[in-house]
């Protein structure tokens, strides 16, 4: 049996999507700015993609930006937003837990002479609003949360946090890295006062190499990609229309009922959560219910290194993730863990489920049950 | 390109009298089998105990000589412009446009180096030596004759046709692999023990590697990473077939049985028992490692007489003297480093005891070890019959 608990390092294709990228490759492949009626048939797909994913977000479709997955749009929005709006301060505010495709760029912009905040997380993965009241200068120019935390799951209130930071400083632009709550989460920028929305098309049944940047109307933005002056001069390059349909599909399919997906993640979160509850040694550091996203669970072992736990499971055909490398040679724990507050042996000994549409709960149980078998047989062995 | 041949000089090999041949067959093959990577088309010849290696219409210079370059054996690579066309003052001709080409910017001092193998040619050597200087002064009035340390030194060899060449290459010296028997590797991820393999592959033995592989504690990266270095140790020692042996059975039964402190070293020593077993399977007459005395807790001098004693092939250790740097140094101009520093872990790193004893004591391994008589022999058996042979090239 092979199980797929992946799904937030990447999603298999629908196959809707396959299709798309099939015949765009084969048949309705001609460049999308031709002037040729070929060349208006690709240019189709893109209209049809920008208009599917403006509709899942309420949005104007000159508010979709079409790029090459999430880490260039989260890079877009960071260095875009703080060179285009420099003039009026060089301030950022961010999170400790941020994904490294937010936390780099961040880094770069300090090299450049902007200033960085980070927020620190609670338990939950939370930041407080205090801190986030007491961070905020006449010269902050951009504030980024992430949506949904990769390695726990914790949800950002981002309505709440964009409506403190707006009443402190109107100024400030808002971005939110939403590359694992797009799919998931009834999202509208424009009501959450959300300015700039990083996605990727392959955490949610799409293709990889393609994701897109939600660009409020008004935001001033420079280009990263300079070129042929495709995307209104925004992102030159042209389009990758097999990438640009088949985001557009799974799009379109995943906020099809989207309540029902997500009943049906929640319903595989819980249902597992309640059985690795049940497994002595075990903790769960995700929570349950809203606060948390639907399709991800992180999970502590006490006394057993992840990355061995992880190639026990997959000798049994079962696909897990483990969050930052046992070795001691790398001690590169990870900040959310212990933003969230793991000590230390457990950092190393935490595995991260996620789950996809196509995932049931006959798989969990033969996951448990592999659990349940190899790790008395792990636990004999320890270290030193 | 003006060279269509290469005249590869060898260096110990040329001493070894009546088995000469063996040596010279051996070094065609492993050239013969380097040149499969080069593009072109490429026959190797043996005239007058010299070897060389034609290359067919259009080939690429640069792979070739790369090729060459890891062929242990070559002692200089000397690309060479043959003329079949033996009249001299077409000679003349040829070695003005040689240098023009070869060297273009004219500014050099010289020597001619002439030979005649046929002695029926109307010029001596010390005559062609004279004339053609003078035929080279005249053509490049910017160039002088040093006749003690000349930047060029330009031969012409009268033979069946006449070879001219200057440049030479330095090959990597040592012995045609295939020579010297065949040597089981013990191959780990780390950056000694394929420096280890390429040392004893310079004196002409084959290499067969062994992997001890522990799932689940060490992964599928780590064992293609062995896989990927022991296709970097074939690039100068010949196809390399890696034994690679599932070891987490043993390596639990040891640490739920012995004394953790003592864990590496019974370890390392069924490690060798093992790697021995797969030797002489396959008709390898020693054993070759990577320790270097005192680097770590298992290669003190008490450590290795402890692991030497399991095995009655002899062990080689070629790194025994060197510092870390010594071997980084190496290992970075083989290639092999930048795939050693990958962060997978090995078995050995895995179970390491937080103070591992560093002066071993024999008795008392051997009374651990007797904790694991009666089922040990079974495992080992099992290991040996389930290893999987994996060729890398």
């Amino acid at each position: 049996m092979e199980v797929y608990f992946d799904n937030a390092a990447t999603t298999r294709v629908l196959d809707g999507v396959r299709d798309i990228v099939i015949k765009t490759m084969t048949e309705d492949y001609a460049n999308p700015a031709a002037k040729h009626k070929k060349g208006m048939a690709a240019e189709q797909y893109i209209r049809q993609a920008r208009s599917r994913i403006a509709g899942t977000l309420k949005a104007e479709e000159k508010e979709i930006l079409f790029t090459s997955g999430g880490s260039e749009a989260n890079n877009m929005a960071l260095i875009g937003t703080a060179l285009a709006n420099q003039r009026r301060g060089r301030h950022i505010i961010s999170t400790a837990v941020e994904h490294p495709s937010v936390y780099n760029p961040l880094a770069y912009l300090e090299e450049q002479g902007f200033e960085v905040t980070f927020l620190p997380v609670d338990r939950d993965g939370h930041i407080s609003m205090a801190d986030l009241k007491q961070a905020i200068r006449p010269e902050t120019i951009l504030l980024s949360v992430m949506y949904v935390n990769n390695e726990v799951g914790a949800v950002e209130p981002v309505e709440a946090i964009s409506r403190l930071a707006k009443t402190e400083n109107p100024g400030i632009i808002f971005h939110v890295d939403a590359i694992q709550a797009y799919g998931k989460y009834q999202i509208r920028p424009r009501k959450q006062g959300i300015d700039l929305l990083s996605a990727s098309g392959h955490k949610f049944h799409g293709p990889k190499g393609v994701g897109f940047l939600y660009i409020g109307r008004g935001i001033k933005i420079k280009p990263l990609v300079y070129g042929g002056g495709q995307q209104w001069n925004l992102r030159a390059g042209t389009e990758n229309v097999p990438g640009v349909a088949g985001l557009g599909a799974a799009a379109l399919e995943m906020y099809t009922d989207l309540e029902q997906k997500v009943s049906h993640l929640t319903t595989l979160k819980d249902y597992m959560t309640d059985r690795l509850e049940k497994i002595e040694g075990t903790t769960v550091n995700s929570r349950r219910g809203l606060e948390s996203a639907p399709q991800i669970i992180s999970a502590s072992f006490a006394g057993v290194p992840g990355e061995v736990l992880l190639h026990a499971l997959a000798e049994r055909g079962i696909y897990a993730s483990s969050g930052s490398a046992c070795s001691s040679h790398h001690p590169g724990v990870s900040s959310t863990l212990k933003g969230i507050g793991l000590i230390p042996p457990l950092l190393n000994q935490t595995l991260r489920f996620s789950f996809g549409l196509f995932n049931t709960k006959e798989e969990i149980d033969y996951c448990i049950g592999a659990l349940k078998e190899v790790l008395p047989v792990l636990r004999r062995y320890q270290r030193g | 390109m003006i060279f269509q041949s290469f005249l590869i000089k060898y260096a110990e090999i040329g001493t070894k009298g009546k088995n000469r041949y063996l040596f010279e067959d051996a070094l065609i093959k492993q050239i013969r089998n380097a040149l499969k990577k080069a593009e072109g088309t490429f026959t190797i010849s043996k005239e007058f105990g010299r070897i060389y290696v034609q290359a067919h219409g259009r080939y690429d210079y640069d792979d070739a000589v790369e090729a060459l370059k890891r062929v242990f054996g070559i002692a200089w690579i000397c690309p060479v412009l043959q003329v079949e066309d033996k009249d001299y003052n077409n000679l003349r001709q040829t070695v003005v446009d040689y240098l023009a080409r070869v060297y273009p910017d004219r500014h050099f001092t010289f020597k001619v180096d002439s030979r005649r193998a046929d002695k029926s040619y109307p010029l001596t050597s010390e005559q062609m030596n004279r004339d053609l200087g003078e035929v080279i002064l005249k053509a490049y009035p910017e160039t002088r004759v040093d006749v003690h340390k000349p930047e060029v030194r330009l031969r012409v060899e009268v033979r069946k046709g006449i070879n001219i060449y200057s440049l030479m290459i330095p090959g990597p010296g040592g012995m045609p692999v295939g020579t010297n028997g065949k040597a089981m590797l013990l191959l780990s991820g780390g950056i000694d023990s394929p420096v280890a393999g390429y040392m004893i592959a310079k004196r002409g033995v084959k290499i067969d590697a062994v992997y001890f592989h522990a799932p689940p504690y060490t992964s599928d990266r780590a064992r293609q990473k062995v896989v990927d270095l022991a296709g970097l140790v074939a690039r100068y020692s010949g196809p390399v077939p890696l034994h690679i042996v599932n070891f987490t059975e043993i390596q639990l039964y040891i640490y739920e049985q012995c004394p953790h402190e003592e864990l590496t070293i019974i370890m390392r020593r069924y490690m060798m028992k093992i790697a021995e077993a797969i030797a002489v399977k396959n008709d390898a007459l020693a054993l070759i490692t990577g320790e270097s005395i005192g680097q770590v807790a298992s290669q003190t001098v008490h450590s290795l007489a402890a692991t030497n004693e399991v095995c009655t092939m002899p062990v080689f250790r070629p790194l025994i003297g060197f510092d870390k740097q010594e071997i980084i140094d190496i290992s970075q101009k083989i290639g092999t480093y930048e795939t050693s520093i990958q962060p997978y872990e090995d078995c050995c790193t895995i179970f390491v005891a937080k103070h591992p004893v560093i002066k071993p004591d024999i008795k008392r391994i051997y009374n651990s070890e007797k904790k694991l008589a009666g089922r040990i022999e079974e495992m080992v058996e099992k290991a040996l019959e389930t290893a999987e042979v994996v060729w890398c090239e």
